[in-house]
């Protein structure tokens, strides 16, 4: 279990050491995006303003004063990645994303496309928005404000961290493998409880009257 | 003077609430919009340092001390513990010997809302549901959401105010299973739901599930579930032995903390039930996720105010 410090931008070779069960830090720029940023990119197909290339994605919406023209952080926190899933291989094959900072989670196809890219998926406790905020230095700067808090944001980190390392580039996936066992305990439970057959699909089953 | 079967005082006059009574309702929407999304209820501090306690797994242990951090900072500089507002929910508890305009209290709910999303400031995260346009106030057309119950015989309005996170709330789950399928069909369709959710609602939740009533009833009753009180149980023994073993039985999934592997799943489990038709055995599910939001005041007719637990956090006959 190694313990790693990452300064975005990443390369490929910063990416392939990291391993399911590492634990990261976090230093300097990190890009926050959500549902609306996304759907923007890819379903809009406007070009995001500004490279991608080795950045860290956090999936995050935050809480935000303006000050004159800069915004300071009040709370940022962190959203469910998995809303997000079928974003994740065009951010790395068409931006050279080299990571997500979320919470959650990633599916299949995005296991495979992180093992193929080179690319890794940091674990942050959700709900913990407060300690997270501690470790935002700034908000460096905010694109497409009229998505407002669903912009392109930049913030400055400073040790951002723990950071749980539960999806890496070779095709390894906590969540996976703790959904696959926890399918298992069920069968199991349901065995032993069961005393007639499975549940009948509720499209075929009786209704009414 | 006796009372009636519901408690209320025979040939009582209900007290009229005036102008500082709805200024009250506004102010208070406010504070406790606030106060939910700041100050983690007494009960769920408990029961996480109970599971951190009892928690096995190491990395499980790390996440919960993280909690427990995150909570003790939110306190000390008073921050809101989790970036998501969510979707403003009250329950509002009508006293019938006090005489209120509901349209006010809903209008004055509303005000307090906006108030607090304009002044504090926090995160809109309301929007239509086609166009997606965010109006920045965490209201608009039927939100906040409102549920009216009553208290049988009170002189006063209680408010309970939930700002439901969306990571917990995207996983919601109903289904009308047959008289057939029994209440082996509610466990399982539980567990598989709690399963499929996985690492999404924030675990360690609260899992409240609603059994019986109507499809809109059931998903209503789930929620009512999930915003008891920890501590609190089904009036119903039959109910209350089911959430018993279901807290057992989802705690050894090893889902655990954040979806990452681990002991604690779930903070408790709930059942909210009511009686359903004979062809019909309804089950719906809707989680809070460990931060368990939730503040709740009393207010009276003149205009006084009382945060604090109120009757609408535990299980009522209404």
């Amino acid at each position: 279990m190694a313990e790693v410090r990452l300064t975005p931008p990443l390369s490929e070779a910063d990416i392939r050491p990291l391993r399911v069960g590492d634990w990261a830090t976090l230093e300097g720029t990190l890009l926050g995006v959500r549902d609306a940023t996304l759907i923007r990119i890819f379903d809009h197909h406007q070009a995001p303003p500004i490279d991608l290339s080795g950045a860290m994605l956090l999936h995050t919406a935050p809480n935000v004063r303006k000050v004159g023209d800069r915004y300071e952080p009040l709370s940022v926190g962190t959203t469910t990645s998995t809303r997000m899933d079928r974003f994740t291989e065009p951010l790395l094959r068409e931006y050279g994303v080299r990571g997500f900072i979320g919470k959650g989670g990633l599916l299949e196809g995005s296991v495979r496309a992180m093992a193929e890219h080179g690319a890794v998926y940091l674990t942050i406790v959700g709900g913990a928005a407060a300690w997270q905020t501690l470790h935002i230095e700034a908000i460096e700067a905010v694109y497409w404000e009229d998505l407002m808090p669903e912009c392109l944001w930049v913030f400055m980190v400073r040790s951002l961290g723990p950071l749980l390392v539960s999806i890496d580039s070779h095709g390894a996936s906590t969540y996976a493998d703790v959904k696959q066992a926890a399918r298992q305990r069920l069968s199991e439970l349901l065995a032993k409880g069961q005393s007639r057959g499975p549940v009948s699909d509720p499209g075929d089953s009786p209704r009414g009257a | 003077m006796g009372h009636d079967a519901v408690g209320r005082k025979r040939g009582s006059v209900a007290v009229a609430a005036g102008g500082a009574f709805y200024d009250a309702v506004e102010e208070t929407a406010r504070a406790l919009y606030i106060k939910a999304l700041k100050d983690v209820p007494a009960d769920i501090r408990t029961a996480i340092t109970q599971a951190y306690a009892r928690e096995q797994h190491d990395v499980a242990k790390k996440i919960l001390s993280l909690i427990v951090r995150n909570v003790e900072i939110a306190d000390e500089r008073r921050m809101i513990v989790c970036q998501d507002t969510g979707t403003p929910i009250f329950w509002v508890g009508l006293g019938t010997a006090v005489h209120v305009d509901g349209v006010r209290i809903a209008e004055a709910l509303r005000a307090g809302i906006e108030r607090a999303t304009r002044d504090h400031p926090l995160r809109s995260s309301v929007c239509h549901p086609l166009t997606r346009e965010n109006p920045q106030t965490n209201t608009g057309y039927r939100i906040p959401v409102i549920h009216w119950e009553f208290l049988a015989g009170a002189e006063h309005v209680e408010l309970l105010c939930v700002p439901k996170g969306s990571g917990s709330e995207n996983m919601s789950f109903l289904r009308m299973l047959t008289p057939a399928d029994g209440v082996d069909g509610i466990r399982r369709f539980v567990l598989e739901s709690v399963v499929e959710a996985g690492a999404n609602p924030c675990p360690p939740c609260i899992v409240g599930i609603g059994v019986g009533g109507s499809a809109d009833a059931c998903m209503v009753l789930a929620k009512r579930a999930a915003v008891r009180r920890i501590g609190t149980h089904n009036p119903d023994p039959h109910l209350a032995a089911l959430e018993v073993e279901l807290l057992e039985k989802i705690n050894s999934l090893g889902i655990g903390p954040q979806g990452v592997g681990g002991d604690t799943t779930a903070l408790a489990v709930h059942i909210e039930h009511a009686y359903t038709h004979i062809t019909q055995n309804p089950v719906g599910l809707n989680m809070q996720c460990w931060r368990g939001l939730r503040a709740e005041a009393r207010i009276h007719p003149d205009g006084r105010a009382e945060l604090g637990n109120s009757s609408l956090s535990a299980p009522r006959p209404f």
